[in-house]
């Protein structure tokens, strides 16, 4: 009986965590650029869904043979795709719109629609599936809670992913120059550096996480076209609570909202789930506006 | 965190440094508002015909505009339109009462509401369940339900709509509690930019969620429908369609002269001095949070009027309706139509409405490329909308008949962000 309900908490446990995979590795991307310059970027639910097509195509074009390596090679390359998209996305159109933040939501949905009508031309309307490679069929029994490899590789990504963010941030040059414009354009810029550039590094960086993001819902589920919608949500809130451009924050927010939804999804539905997190980020706004972990400023507005 | 310290200091050294903050830029209020005159502190939106601050309905050009507007709107169907074009015309007639309602939000004040389904939504439900109740005699059940649940009488949530003038009433009042709650919790938290933005859009996701969620009582993803009978009216009847239409241009023309005046009034400058410089009318002695909700319950009030004609005239209320994406659309009608002017909004309301319904008629995947490169298009190269586009146009005109314009239109980086 005891043992019973024990079990449940730790298989809803292991679903909120892997659910606050995903959040943090799409929330990820969206948090550097939400906090660095102040865009919503809207279509980065599409970066995802770019992402989550490489895999299926390199599976049925050149790499139908080896479909298990397709995945592994289908990182690096989605890497690259939609981080090279974030950047024209930025460079055409974002750059244009510093001074009007607010606006940059509208036009990047603007984005996202056309992105999303492209793929339904593209690949049709229809969801596709993405072979799961032979090395990660199967699952581990650990106390009565079954580890599927899909989603510890899952796991194993996003771990991998948030390392490799948090060393590029405190250890290499572009990086520190990254934390100097997120925490003060003006001082930054006067002090030399080329926040311009910066900023077309940073929407690379945080595009292709969202790449990254889209290989690894790929082998959840079947993706499609709305691929992006079903994540971009629940990410945005989790960078809400998770204060600006802070990996710390985001981190704690994706782990709270994830297991908080999987928990409340366990015990009533998944519709008040939703809404009893929503609910919740609501309140905790109350409490601490600006997210988790904040910028101390002097600023009147912050 | 440091907020209250940071505020007297800020206070301290003056008002400038309201912008000079990471934080400040990030969240929309960005520095380059820096050593420039809020424009309502001037003379919002007057572009310079008679005095500003007289409130009502101020010179007689809009006045005039109006009257012609009005007569325009009621004269239309009778010289051209046939029945069917009426409902389609009313069903756009509508969506202009939502954009009106959402450029006093977003245009006048700044707030980018993005769940404006939410309360467009709770006017149509409240209206469909009166409907859904008008099909079937007294005191029994709506048809869906005895499909989907085993009630044997009206649900709690369900009685207040067999009364018509309570559904009216709660049409517009629902609306404008939920918007007051969700604004008095966001904004004295001074939540705002952005994060207001992706929560309001939060919202419609989650409504539609609950919509869905509830069958036994809302008949889930199908929605209510069947209303084979409107107040009595058969729907069939060409007389029917083009009383609709008759009633959403009535709705239409007292909710653009309602905020002809809210705009005009001394509200209408204070809440447009808050969108510009929300601190300086803080320091002002106003409290913004109480301005920004009152300018949002407007709107949501107004969104839910709407809902509730639409609903006979849809002749389906439905989850999907009200979603996030329909709901960004709203958004776009008043970009399109030129954002902090009332005239733009129903001309992009209309617009976009006419231009949607002809494309996808025609081609129906080619809309979706062509809604995403308006929101595009508009929003990088031309901010102001076609309203913008025409009033600067108009200004460049008349600019040798007037020689120092005193106009503060919308100068395309000068939309609020």
């Amino acid at each position: 009986m005891i043992w019973g309900n024990v079990q449940t908490i730790l298989n809803n446990l292991y679903i909120g965590i892997t659910l606050a995979s995903i959040f943090l590795l799409v929330g990820l991307g969206l948090t550097f650029t939400f906090g660095q310059m102040g865009v919503i970027n809207m279509a980065h639910g599409e970066f995802i869904m770019a992402g989550a097509y490489v895999p299926y195509v390199l599976q049925t074009t050149f790499m139908e043979q080896f479909k298990g390596m397709a995945v592994l090679a289908a990182l690096p390359i989605a890497f690259v795709v939609a981080g090279l998209m974030g950047v024209v996305l930025e460079r055409v159109l974002l750059r244009r719109m510093r001074s009007r933040p607010l606006d940059t939501l509208l036009v990047t949905f603007g984005v996202s629609l056309i992105l999303q009508q492209l793929a339904k031309d593209l690949f049709s309307a229809n969801n596709k599936d993405v072979v799961t490679p032979s090395f990660l069929r199967g699952k581990w029994d650990v106390l009565g809670v079954s580890l599927t490899h899909t989603r510890l590789f899952v796991l194993l990504v996003v771990v991998v992913s948030v390392a490799g963010v948090w060393a590029f941030m405190t250890l290499s040059p572009a990086g520190r120059r990254m934390r100097a414009v997120m925490q003060n354009r003006d001082l930054a810029s006067v002090s030399g550096l080329p926040t311009s550039r910066v900023d077309a590094i940073t929407f690379f960086l945080g595009s292709a996480l969202a790449g990254v993001a889209g290989v690894a819902v790929s082998l959840i589920g079947p993706i499609g076209t709305a691929t992006g919608n079903a994540y971009i949500l629940s990410a945005f809130l989790v960078v809400i609570v998770g204060g600006l451009g802070k990996l710390r924050g985001a981190v704690a927010a994706a782990v709270l909202l994830g297991v908080l939804n999987a928990y409340i999804e366990h015990f009533t539905s998944s519709t008040i789930g939703k809404a009893a997190v929503f609910a919740f980020v609501i309140l905790f706004l109350q409490v601490r506006p600006n997210g988790i972990v904040t910028f101390r400023t002097r600023g009147l507005t912050a | 965190m440091s907020g209250d310290a940071a505020t007297k200091v800020g206070f301290l050294v003056g008002a400038d440094t309201t912008d000079t903050t990471p934080a400040a830029e990030a969240t929309g209020q960005g520095g380059r508002r820096r050593g420039r005159e809020p424009r309502a502190v001037r003379a919002p939106g007057r572009r310079g015909r008679g005095p500003a601050g007289s409130g009502g309905l101020g010179s007689w050009a809009p006045r005039g505009a109006y009257v012609l507007f009005a007569v325009a709107l009621l004269a239309f169907p009778r010289l051209v339109g046939t029945p069917t074009d009426a409902r389609q015309w009313a069903e756009w007639l509508c969506y202009a009462i939502v954009a009106v309602g959402l450029d006093i939000a977003w245009g006048y004040g700044g707030m980018l509401a993005l769940g404006q389904g939410l309360f467009f939504g709770l006017g149509a439900y409240a209206m469909a369940m009166h409907l859904s109740l008008e099909q079937v005699p007294d005191g029994s059940l709506p048809s869906f339900m005895s499909l989907y649940s085993d009630n044997t009488e009206l649900p709690l949530i369900w009685r207040p709509f067999q009364s018509f003038w309570i559904t009216v009433i709660a049409a517009v009042a629902v609306p404008a509690v939920v918007a007051m709650l969700l604004g008095l919790l966001v904004f004295k938290r001074r939540i705002r930019g952005p994060y207001f933005a992706l929560l309001t859009q939060a919202t419609a996701v989650i409504f539609a969620l609950v919509l869905i969620g509830n069958l036994k009582l809302t008949a889930g993803f199908n929605g209510l429908t069947g209303f084979s009978t409107i107040f009595g009216r058969n729907k069939y009847a060409p007389e029917t369609n083009s009383w609709l239409y008759d009633l959403a241009a009535v709705a239409l023309l007292v909710v653009l002269g309602v905020a002809m005046i809210v705009v005009r009034s001394r509200f209408g400058k204070l809440l447009q001095a808050t969108r510009d410089s929300e601190d300086r009318v803080r320091f002002l002695g106003y409290d913004p949070a109480v301005v920004k909700t009152i300018g949002f319950v407007i709107a949501a009030a107004m969104a839910g009027a709407a809902g509730a004609i639409a609903a006979p005239v849809f002749g389906i209320v439905s989850p999907g309706q009200f979603d996030y994406a329909p709901s960004i659309l709203m958004i776009c009608w008043v970009a399109v139509g030129g954002r902090g002017k009332l005239w733009g909004a129903v001309l992009g309301a209309l617009l976009v409405n006419w231009t949607r319904v002809t494309v996808s008629d025609a081609r129906p995947d080619d809309w979706q490329y062509l809604q995403g490169a308006l929101f595009v298009v508009i929003l990088a190269f031309a901010p102001g909308g076609f309203a913008g586009m025409i009033s600067s146009g108009w200004q460049r005109a008349t600019a040798k008949v007037r020689p120092r314009p005193s106009g503060h239109a919308l100068e395309l980086e000068e939309v609020p962000a």
